[in-house]
């Protein structure tokens, strides 16, 4: 029996004694020609806090809250919830894949306030997300598949890392608009507005809703009103991202004023919404995306397309972050103690932005901090160019990321004045 | 109300029948009857198989209780038709709630280090020369389904090329739906069928399997499922594992299993796991699925895992390294709780063997159903042969009804299963075996 041997480039086949054809693998893989992916500029910064042994260190990197004492803060409201929640003893079933019922009613309820015509109306729809980035996913797939106006969505400038690779890889073009002014470390207003006006129609808007990332500079209600004029005359759909509801200014209504400003101004906005930092629910992937539509009907039709887009993902969300998050919204005296709780982080990181100013001068430092307090929310733009960011890495073991930004929620008073004089040693 | 949630929730079907204008859903509730909006009807027909519909009319009101049984839900029960917490889990949330150093803090974007390496371990064996030598990695992943994504993701990117979206995916003829949509919005262009259930012999079709293979453009994607074939239960022997493994090494074909029923299937985690672990050494690089949902039945915890084999470990750290980038900008990191569940029961040697013995538990029920419908069905004398009821593994079995005799089960017997003919044998107790074999009997002789 002759057997053709078969000629490739990847293998070498050999007759056995048996007369059965056989191959062997090359030695090289399949994957030899995959590079190596950077670090992710965010969370790499608390991978390479980790290897550090210098027992000063800090990090400053990703948002995560920690108390005074540097540590990882666990709600109260949280732990009450989850001894409810162990004490039922529920099953396991799976979701539906929308997510817990509860939890996004109680959800949209929060942002859109209980007063909300749009809310009382049904005029929406809400599904669980997997946090804000698994929410914001899920948006940019949906208004890649159905918002056919325009493929570019217009962020910030600049905004959080992860949203730029986030619309990316969901098929979507990345514009900017002028929005941080780095000779005021404030808002950029006229350049905002300027730039916004030229965004071409049905473009898709990308707005912080409160406690910018990583700036931590929001508009005034003022200028919100302005830019609301705005979008809707350029009639843009308007994409709102609020991971910081309650962090910003202690007041959950507060926060999340521009959002209801907007939808009170007939502008049917999509939002996506976290649970990770107000609720320190981070790991357990508590999250939903939200749709303003024209009416409870229009709200079905969209609700069956994100189950679609939603189901070859990850089939359905997973539990026990959001039932916690549902609880703590749906019992009183927890929704209290949660809203206690919540001012209590805010009220911490603004009195270390005050303590950080206060060392800065106190170390005889002749710059303008200002800024420093006029920010709100977890993040300050200090203002730190890439050189002096290095430095505060290498030799002081101070870890932040590339562009200066720090999370005021890893400052505490026992490391203040440690940061406050590793900023003067390196800006002097 | 949607098929799986009605059904979940009731406890019986209550049919109020009388001649009027109003078409309107029932079901009962725990807690007393609940009549859902007429909206939720489309008039003429039932919305779903599972709610019925009927006319209803305020002034007369017929209540007749119908018995019915679900085969068509997608999760373990018990014999008593309930859901199932396995008892270790049960105790490892206990510990979990009650461990005051516990956080909630993110994970890693690939996930909980014990979570990864020890569910790796689960599906490649402890001895496994791929772990020995330092060649496989691990993407913990929202249940099976967002592995699956994750490695299709993957794929699509770095796979035969760069951004190949037209290298060919192939799945089973039937498979799990959901396989299809995973593959296509991952971005690939040309999903095929490849030959797997023989109706005519209610088997599998191994030649059309086998040509297919030989057919298939070199480096095709083949998605294999590792044991408990969805939807058909029907899997090949090791002889003709080993005879597809040869197919596939020859004309360079790419192996991602899909691993949801590891243990669960024959009750030995080393013998649902023997397919997969064939191909390891083979010398094959491949990608396997992993679910958590059954073997643990921590279905709402969302616990998955995607276990990578390389050539070498350099190959698999840049494989990591790309798979991180695709997890940052879909969910960032995992959820943390069934992983803890999971890590915690996998790492003590006690836990580990009452897990085993829970799992024991559920595939021996799954078993005992199974040879007690084929002997009912076969004391009947239903027309027929129903060999195919035991010899098929898993949770599910494709009966052999047709759609005819499928529509007369839900229909006059409130039977309800797919119109496939695909049973979930969890569905079935030792209460509704016989009604169940009984009614099949009847559907396979008056309906042809």
């Amino acid at each position: 029996m002759s057997l053709p041997c078969l000629e490739v480039t990847r293998g070498v086949c050999a007759l056995s004694s048996s007369l059965t054809l056989s191959c062997s693998f090359p030695s090289s893989s399949w994957w030899s020609h995959v590079e190596m992916g950077p670090p992710d500029p965010i969370l790499g910064v608390t991978e390479a806090f980790k290897r550090d042994t210098n027992s000063k260190k800090m990090n400053l990197g990703v948002g995560a809250y920690r108390d005074d004492n540097g540590k990882p803060y666990v709600l109260s409201c949280v732990r009450k919830a989850e001894a409810m929640i162990a004490s039922k003893k529920m099953d396991k079933e799976y979701l539906p894949i929308g997510g817990l019922a509860d939890f996004t009613r109680a959800s949209a309820e929060l942002a859109l306030g209980e007063n909300s015509e749009a809310f009382k109306s049904g005029r929406y729809v809400t599904v669980q997300g997997i946090s804000g980035t698994g929410s914001l996913r899920i948006g940019a797939n949906f208004l890649q598949r159905f918002f056919k106006s325009s493929r570019d969505v217009y962020l910030p400038k600049p905004s959080w890392g992860n949203h730029t690779p986030i619309f990316r890889d969901a098929g979507l073009q990345l514009q900017a608009y002028r929005y941080y002014d780095p000779k005021t470390c404030s808002l950029d207003f006229a350049g905002a507005m300027d730039d916004i006006s030229k965004i071409p129609e049905k473009s898709i808007i990308l707005l912080h809703a409160c406690a910018h990332n990583p700036t931590g500079v929001d508009p005034r209600q003022e200028q919100w009103k302005e830019m609301a004029a705005m979008v809707k005359k350029r009639n843009l759909l308007v994409y709102f991202d609020m991971a910081y509801q309650g962090f910003a200014s202690g007041d959950i209504n507060r926060d999340a004023w521009a959002v209801r400003h907007f939808i009170e101004q007939g502008i049917n906005i999509v939002l996506s919404q976290s649970y990770a930092k107000n609720m320190g629910l981070y790991g357990e992937r508590a999250g939903a995306f939200t749709v303003i539509c024209s009416d409870a009907e229009e709200a079905k039709r969209v609700e069956s397309q994100l189950k679609i887009l939603i189901r070859p993902m990850y089939s359905n969300p997973p539990l026990n972050g959001a039932r916690i998050a549902s609880i703590i919204l749906n019992t009183p005296e927890l929704r209290k103690e949660w809203l206690v709780e919540v001012k209590g982080m805010a009220d911490r990181i603004i009195g270390m932005r005050t303590q950080l100013v206060s060392n800065l001068k106190k170390e005889g430092s002749s710059h303008n901090w200002q800024h420093i307090t006029d920010q709100i929310g977890m993040f300050c733009f200090t203002g730190l160019k890439p050189e002096q960011v290095e430095r505060l890495i290498k030799e002081f073991s101070i870890y932040m990321t590339k562009d200066g930004r720090i999370s005021m929620a890893g400052v505490t008073s026992g490391n203040v004045g440690y940061l406050a004089h590793a900023i003067h040693q390196v800006t002097k | 109300m949607r098929l799986n949630s009605c059904l979940r929730q009731c406890l019986g079907l209550l049919v109020l029948r009388h001649a009027g204008t109003a078409w309107c859903c029932l079901f009962q509730h725990g807690h007393g009857v609940c009549v859902c909006a007429p909206v939720l009807c489309s008039s003429g027909h039932a919305p779903e198989s599972g709610c019925r519909c009927v006319h209803l009319d305020q002034s007369l009101w017929v209540l007749l209780v119908v018995r019915k049984v679900n085969l068509g839900v997608g999760a373990y029960r018990t014999d008593e038709g309930q859901p199932w917490v396995l008892p270790v889990v049960r105790k490892v949330e206990q510990m979990i709630a009650g461990d005051g150093k516990l956080n909630h803090e993110y994970l890693p974007i690939l996930g909980l280090p014990e979570f990864r390496a020890n569910a790796s371990r689960i599906a490649l064996g402890d001895d496994s020369p791929a772990i020995k030598e330092n060649r496989i990695g691990s993407v913990q992943s929202l249940g099976g389904t967002g592995a699956l994504r994750i490695g299709a993701e993957f794929l699509r990117r770095w796979y035969n090329g760069t951004n190949n979206t037209a290298t060919p995916v192939y799945v089973s003829s039937p498979t799990w739906e959901n396989h299809n949509s995973v593959f296509l919005d991952a971005g690939f262009k040309d999903i095929r069928t490849y030959h797997y259930w023989d109706a005519a012999k209610r088997g599998l079709d191994l030649q059309g399997l086998l040509d297919d293979m030989e057919k298939a453009p070199e480096f095709s994607i083949f998605i294999l499922h590792a044991c408990a074939h969805n939807p058909t239960g029907t899997d090949p022997t090791p002889d003709q594992w080993k005879q597809i493994a040869a197919v596939m090494k020859r004309r360079f074909l790419f192996p991602f299993f899909d691993s949801a029923y590891q243990g669960f299937a024959s009750g030995s985690l080393d013998k649902d796991a023997w397919a997969v672990r064939y191909f390891v050494s083979e010398g094959f690089e491949l990608f396997c699925a992993q679910s958590f949902s059954k073997n643990f039945g921590l279905y709402n915890e969302r616990v998955g895992n995607l276990t990578v084999v390389g050539k070498d470990a350099d190959n698999v750290q840049r494989v990591l390294s790309q798979m991180e980038k695709i997890v940052r900008t879909t969910w960032s990191n995992p959820p943390s709780q069934g992983a803890r569940i999971v890590a915690t029961t996998l790492t003590s040697p006690q836990l580990f063997a009452e897990w085993k013995d829970n799992v024991k538990t559920m595939a021996d029920r799954v078993l005992l159903m199974r040879s007690e419908l084929r002997s009912r069905l076969e004391s009947l004398g239903t027309p027929g042969t129903w060999n195919h009821i035991t010899d098929q593994i898993g949770m599910f079995s494709f009966t052999g009804l047709n759609p005819k005799q499928v529509e007369y089960m839900i229909k006059e017997k409130h039977i309800y299963l797919m119109a496939s003919g695909r049973i979930n044998m969890c569905g079935l107790t030792t209460k509704n075996l016989d009604y169940v074999a009984k009614s099949i009997h009847e559907a396979v002789t008056k309906i042809q």
